[in-house]
């Protein structure tokens, strides 16, 4: 048999078999070192030539066990932990935990407490926000907005810098209020910064909001409906998309949320494109909020009394927050030793991670990176 | 700077607020069903956000939850269903046997329509080791409430995958840390640590520094982990 033949004999095709071109199925594996996943996330991909049949998230790759690590550390020990979480929202975590925490010891942070914690932690959303938006723009191919966000993201952790000395990991808040009084001029640079990020803010908008690109990339791309989000249990700008209104600050006010005047941004059609809109209307109400706050910042103690050893009597408690990814618990049992019996934490980002396969069933290829960046998972946060 | 200021905000704990903490605290084991019904003073003392002026940190102890909620369950499994508040915070202790339904009832008359966690305790010096606690939300009443029910070693839960679908990555993860099995559970599998990896990391028996050697060296092709 000639050389040839051989070949051809190979390449022969049996009845009901198909070669590898012909076949409609085709499975991609994608991550977990991939710059669109944010991490490092593996989504599994089923394919029907570039129309997506179904995922499969792998996750784990960042698993560090901080809810076993918590109930080896005291509660002032373990602190610091939840700050490697959700690691760009840091000042988000450590607020969760602290008053979850007060509310097992039965006691509440003084009032100034409270005013720099809601100033620190909107600060914290928008520069949140504005890493997605920078990340997300990316991702679906619009490279500006990186640079316009990262660029007055730094202004935010430059006031971070200067009030506890860190940028992302800040450790700002103790439990029963907050270790550091603000710094010379930290009213004056809060104030600056708002109007500095306002018009940029609009920028950012000018960019993408009528860009047809933008458009044609995110509208309808990664629809989720209401009633999907509250069985996914989805949280967060992605449930607000969907035409709910919910927002654990005014659903259920925590620090003194309750004393501001703001508006829970909502959109009705649940796709990507909404769900950036709702995320820019997001950080114009944190301005409103950290505005009202700066002006009314009253003086007195920073921290409750606390005793120096944190001993909370036996018992459970559950607390969550409205994180910039969505609703952030901390279910913390007590057995009324220095250590948590049991700390659990309610990831925003992992629950949300798990609507992933619905959102992109249907759709393209290259959708599963807008939904993926839509989703604004940190996987520090989605592995713990 | 902070240092300084450190003694001023914060002085040091009064004496007398040290028994009271100290008595309540005394078990170590931690709070049991049969504990709840006690005394009716501590909680009266230390009720939740009253006044400005934060309540001293005497342990509170679990009192029994009203509401026509709670009647209407109460005369529909009378004994198999406790109801108890602690800390203004409401919840459940329902027995295993009850689950499935109990759930699937607050889902649909109860309103409680999204799952916010599903997670567990485990207490090795219990008969029954294991506390399964499902944190509910209910949108139209934003009310928050935990069902929580205890079952040892080997026993199985029914899934609440059918009820709110948002269970089966949480389901998975509490098979994967405490080796806790939901039955009809249409993938359980571990989710956060790889698949063939032995033992379930959230018990208490399993130590902070263990990891599964054998696993580590066959797969990572290094001699340990740490």
């Amino acid at each position: 048999m000639s050389e040839a033949s051989k070949y051809l004999s190979q390449l022969q095709v049996g009845e009901g078999e198909q070669t590898f071109l012909d076949s409609n199925e085709l499975i991609i594996n994608m991550g977990p070192q991939h710059p669109a996943t944010h991490g490092v996330l593996r989504v599994i991909l089923k394919l029907d030539g570039e129309k997506v049949l179904g995922t499969e998230c792998v996750i784990g790759y960042l698993h560090r066990g901080v809810e076993k690590i918590a109930e080896n550390r005291t509660y002032t020990m373990f602190n610091p932990y939840v700050d490697r979480m959700d690691y760009v929202a840091a000042v988000s975590n450590g607020l969760g935990y602290c008053q979850a925490v007060e509310r097992l010891l039965n006691i509440e942070a003084p009032p100034r407490a409270n005013y720099i914690r809601v100033i620190l932690t909107e600060l914290n959303r928008i520069s949140s926000h504005q890493l997605w938006l920078g990340t997300h723009a990316l991702d679906i191919g619009a490279i500006t907005p990186l640079f316009y966000t990262f660029r007055d993201r730094e202004e935010i952790l430059k006031i971070f810098e200067k009030y506890c000395g860190a940028r992302l990991t800040t450790h700002a808040f103790r439990i029963g209020g907050c270790q550091y009084e603000t710094y010379e001029g930290f009213e004056r640079d809060v104030k600056s910064f708002c109007n500095f990020v306002a018009p940029k803010i609009e920028e950012y908008e000018e960019l993408l909001t009528t860009n047809r690109i933008w458009v044609e990339r995110t509208k309808g791309v990664g629809v989720l409906s209401a009633a999907g989000c509250k069985a996914l249990g989805v949280t967060g700008p992605v449930l607000r998309a969907s035409g709910v209104k919910w927002d654990i600050r005014k659903a259920q006010p925590y620090a003194n949320y309750s004393e501001f005047d703001f508006e829970i941004p909502t959109r009705q059609s649940g796709d990507t494109y909404d769900r950036y809109m709702v995320r820019m209307a997001e950080m114009r109400q944190s301005l409103r909020i950290i505005r009202q706050a700066v002006e009314r910042i009253p003086e007195g103690p920073i921290m409750a009394k606390v005793p120096k050893v944190i001993k909370p009597p036996p018992g459970e408690v559950y607390h969550s927050i409205e994180a910039p990814k969505g609703e952030l618990g901390y279910f913390i049992v007590s057995d009324g030793s220095t250590q948590p019996y049991r700390l659990r934490v309610r990831p925003p980002s992992f629950v949300n991670l798990q609507a992933l396969d619905l959102m992109v069933r249907g759709q393209l290829v290259a959708d599963v990176i807008a939904v993926i960046g839509t989703l604004d998972i940190v996987l520090g946060e989605v592995d713990r | 700077m902070a240092d300084e200021e450190k003694p001023a905000v914060t002085p040091p704990p009064g004496n007398e607020q040290k028994p009271g903490g100290e008595k309540q605290a005394g078990s170590v084991e931690p709070i049991r069903p049969a504990e709840h019904g006690a005394p009716e003073t501590a909680r009266s003392q230390a009720k939740p956000g009253e006044g400005p002026r934060p309540a001293k940190p005497t342990g509170a102890v679990p009192g029994s939850w009203d509401a026509p909620m709670v009647a209407r369950f109460k005369r529909q499994y009378g004994s198999g269903l406790e109801a108890l508040t602690y800390l203004g915070q409401d919840y459940l202790i329902v027995d295993r046997s009850l689950i499935g339904n109990v759930l699937l009832l607050l889902r649909d008359r109860e309103q409680f329509d999204y799952c916010v966690d599903v997670t567990a305790v485990h207490y090795p010096k219990r008969e029954k080791q294991f506390e399964v606690i499902w944190i509910l939300y209910s949108f139209a009443r934003n009310e928050r409430i935990r069902v929580k029910t205890i079952m040892a070693e080997g026993e199985s839960l029914p899934s609440s995958v059918q009820i709110w679908p948002t269970c089966n990555w949480l389901e998975r993860e509490v098979f994967d840390m405490f080796g806790i099995t939901f039955e009809g559970h249409p993938e359980l599998k571990r989710i956060l640590l790889p698949e063939g990896w032995n033992g379930h990391p959230l018990r208490k028996d399993y130590g902070i520094i263990q990891q599964d050697q054998e696993w580590v060296q066959l797969n990572l092709g290094i001699e340990s982990g740490q």
